[in-house]
């Protein structure tokens, strides 16, 4: 890979960890951010003018089920943490290293290993060669590990090896073959459905493996009340504990899979509308950390099938930048923690030097123009299947650029309107 | 047809679906509409001679992608006694892989020109889905545990006709109760739809494990006590229960569901002087409902049911294909 000519972004307006985005100018040299602010050029710079978009970091989108570069760079995000359900599964040291140098030069994946072989939950994986092998974190993958003993021993061997535990947590003996939260929608559509409680129960037992095996635990998804209550007050006694969501569970309750729309097949499933503001107050009030896009492009024959055949989840590449820009607008969140949520905390979970705008740093950056509106369109995403349950939905922000360690990268926006 | 002194809006505008997917989404007048036009249908069938030929020369398919006997041969006799050229594509639920084949199946449905399609599927809205890809109307005969409007719309024809209910009546005050099985009961939810729609009180009943959640929310009393749900009840419903949710994953033993649930002449004693039993079959005797009970005379309308039935879906696959048949003021209902 050859290092990117040095490189000047004028004329923006820079997401820094604090306050809103204030005027400067960003100056890349070697792959790194050397000079932020008001910056000196060097003749041979290459000065691109921002025109008064912000600059933010790129995107680190913590948990996804494919590599889907055009989506990603649609989506301004330049790193994404693999989830282990792929085919083979990421649960040895090849698979995990043939994944980790899947998107490079200009996307890079960070894979997470699988916690037990074959994700089927019994037997640990080889975590610590599939850490050398760049795996940045384990995860248990879709499901849950029901076997508490299981749990216990891949949180202790984690937390040895100062690895992440990413979990799932709903409790497989209550969801079984539910596909809907249960409630009137479910009753009514006549759907197999699982009490919400169902997540806190497993987010109770994760909790508290993860405090007796003193291991870093992040679930990947918390999208009910009772849920986020667990994992505030673990926060508070000091558990290393953090939690993710998707923005499907901040936009939308089960009201939406109301005309049986797969598109709206997700897992967890989607929730009542006060879990959906329970999820809200979490973001606002730093109980949940990342905000990732699960992305899980879908074509057809996964999801042109009844409702409870449909294979759950979401392209989400594309839409996850300006439904969190959503969040800013509607004074939920301010713009630090928007990019703590989307960049710098998922760059730390998965220890890497990325995810924020510092002098040193990687520089990975998007130019975002936050008020720019558009309209998802399934049928014309750049994602590589349009399962998206946020159709014919008019948003508001995009990123009109995206750098890779100082390299300009065409972001695929042309392809749209 | 009509009768000029209809109450219902003129032409199509009586019954606005190209399809019939649900109780859900039709309004109340709707639901007489179709009752009313049933009852021609009552009368021709129990003629020697029951042929009409309003439907000659059209094509109704039958796809029953879950195994059926009395539907599909319902819905036989109903699309044959009209005069069409009726077909059975029985394709066991087995031997339908996942993925395209729904799809596929519907797109070749459609392709050979059916001028209506009556489907079951195993799975909650799998007919509505095959209703988006086929230009013709679909008649819902029961998708998982969502809708079965058909048994709902023939449940509500039985009822009229014990209680004497005149055309257009709806069944205000009337007290019913459904028993058993209601969650996985896709009869149980056409029927709570149908008949609180038409303003009777329903009452639900079930053990923990098989009432869904929220159910009081589409308007129905649950309760877990037969005793108590039959109280003063003019019509008692009973669902079947599925053998395998009876050997100990949902209910521990038949024996112990009848000791709860079971209608027995004692228990049927509990519901009001007169009531009647139905039951929407095929019957576990001796289990949610005992034989000199289903066989009560005057009391058990079981077999009525399945006459209604038939009445019932010549009138939804008449009122469905008017618009492609050109019946006057119904040309646009296409």
């Amino acid at each position: 890979m050859s290092v990117a000519p040095p490189t000047v972004i004028a004329n923006g307006r820079l997401a820094l960890p604090e306050g809103a985005p204030r005027p400067g100018a960003v100056r890349c040299a070697g792959g790194c951010i050397v000079a932020l602010g008001d910056v000196t050029r060097e003749a041979g710079d290459i000065v691109i003018d921002a025109k008064g978009a912000v600059i933010a970091p790129g995107l680190v989108d913590f948990g996804v089920f494919a590599i889907d570069k055009p989506a990603f760079h649609f989506g301004g995000i330049t790193r994404a943490a693999l989830m282990p359900d792929q085919n083979p599964v990421l649960d040895g040291p090849s698979s995990v290293r043939f994944a980790a140098q899947s998107g490079k030069p200009d996307f890079w994946v960070h894979p997470l290993a699988a916690a037990t072989r074959g994700l089927d939950g019994a037997e640990l994986a080889e975590i610590a060669l599939m850490r050398d092998a760049g795996a940045r974190a384990v995860a248990t993958g879709r499901g849950w590990i029901a076997d508490s003993g299981v749990m216990l021993r891949l949180l202790r061997y984690a937390a040895m090896l100062d690895m992440v535990v990413v979990s799932h947590a709903e409790d497989g003996g209550l969801t079984r073959n539910a596909v809907a939260t249960a409630g009137e929608m479910a009753t009514r559509l006549g759907l197999p459905s699982a009490p919400a409680e169902a997540e806190a129960l497993a987010v109770a037992r994760d909790i508290a493996l993860a405090e007796m095996a003193g291991a870093r635990l992040h679930i990947r998804q918390v999208t009910t009340g009772a849920g986020l209550a667990l994992v505030r007050a673990a926060k508070a006694r000091g558990v290393a504990v953090t939690a993710g969501i998707t923005p499907a569970h901040f936009m939308l309750s089960d009201l939406a899979i109301g005309d049986f729309r797969t598109f709206t097949r997700l897992s967890p499933p989607l929730r009542a509308e006060a879990d959906r503001k329970a999820v809200l107050e979490a973001l606002a009030d730093g109980t949940i950390d990342v905000i990732a896009s699960g992305h899980d492009p879908r074509g057809p024959e996964d999801k042109r099938l009844p409702f409870a055949d449909a294979e759950p989840g979401m392209a989400g590449a594309e839409t996850l930048l300006p439904l969190t820009l959503g969040l800013i607008r509607d004074e939920v969140i301010d713009w630090p923690r928007a990019v703590a949520l989307l960049a710098g905390n998922p760059a730390r979970l998965l220890g890497v030097e990325a995810g924020m705008l510092a002098v040193g740093a990687q520089a990975d950056l998007a130019i975002i123009d936050p008020d720019r509106p558009w309209i998802v369109d399934s049928d014309r995403m750049a994602a590589s299947a349009g399962n998206t349950p946020f159709d014919r939905q008019p948003v508001q922000g995009r990123a009109t650029a995206l750098f890779k360690g100082g390299a300009a990268i065409r972001a695929k926006e042309d392809l749209r309107p | 047809m009509t009768s000029p002194a209809s109450p219902y809006p003129e032409g199509s505008a009586a019954f606005p679906h190209r399809s019939l997917l649900g109780i859900a989404g039709l309004a109340p007048h709707e639901i007489l509409f179709l009752l009313d036009e049933a009852e021609q249908w009552v009368e021709l069938n129990r003629q020697p001679q029951k042929r009409a030929d309003r439907l000659a020369g059209l094509s109704i398919i039958n796809a029953f992608f879950e195994n059926s006997t009395r539907t599909l041969l319902s819905f036989e006799l109903a699309g044959k006694r009209l005069g069409a050229d009726v077909v059975n594509m029985a394709v066991a639920q087995s031997s339908v892989k996942k993925g395209e084949t729904l799809i596929d199946t519907a797109l070749t449905l459609n392709a050979m020109h059916a001028d209506a399609i009556v489907i079951r599927h195993a799975s909650s809205g799998a007919v509505r889905l095959i209703a988006d890809k086929v230009d013709c109307p679909v008649l819902n005969a029961g998708d998982g545990q969502h809708e079965h409007p058909t048994q709902a719309l023939l449940d509500a024809l039985t009822i009229r006709h014990a209680f004497d209910v005149k055309r257009g009546q709806g069944f205000s005050g009337l007290r019913v109760t459904i028993c058993g099985d209601i969650l996985h009961s896709r009869v149980a939810r056409s029927n709570i739809l149908c008949l609180t729609s038409l303003g009777a009180e329903v009452r639900v009943c079930a053990p923990p494990a098989l009432m869904p959640e929220a159910i009081e929310q589409m308007g129905v009393t649950p309760h877990h006590d037969f005793d108590a749900a039959l109280n003063g009840a003019d019509v008692v419903m009973m669902l079947r229960l599925q053998q395998e949710r009876m050997q100990g994953q949902f209910i521990p033993s038949p024996r112990e569901y009848r000791r709860l649930y079971g209608l027995t002449p004692e228990r049927l004693a509990k519901a009001g002087a007169g009531a009647i039993v139905m039951h929407p079959g095929p019957m576990n005797r001796g289990v949610e409902i005992d034989s000199n009970v289903a066989d009560l005379s005057g009391r058990s309308l079981i077999t009525r049911q399945v006459e209604m039935g038939v009445a019932i879906r010549m009138a939804c696959l008449d009122v469905l294909t008017r618009g492609a048949r050109g019946v006057p003021g119904w040309e646009n209902a296409r």
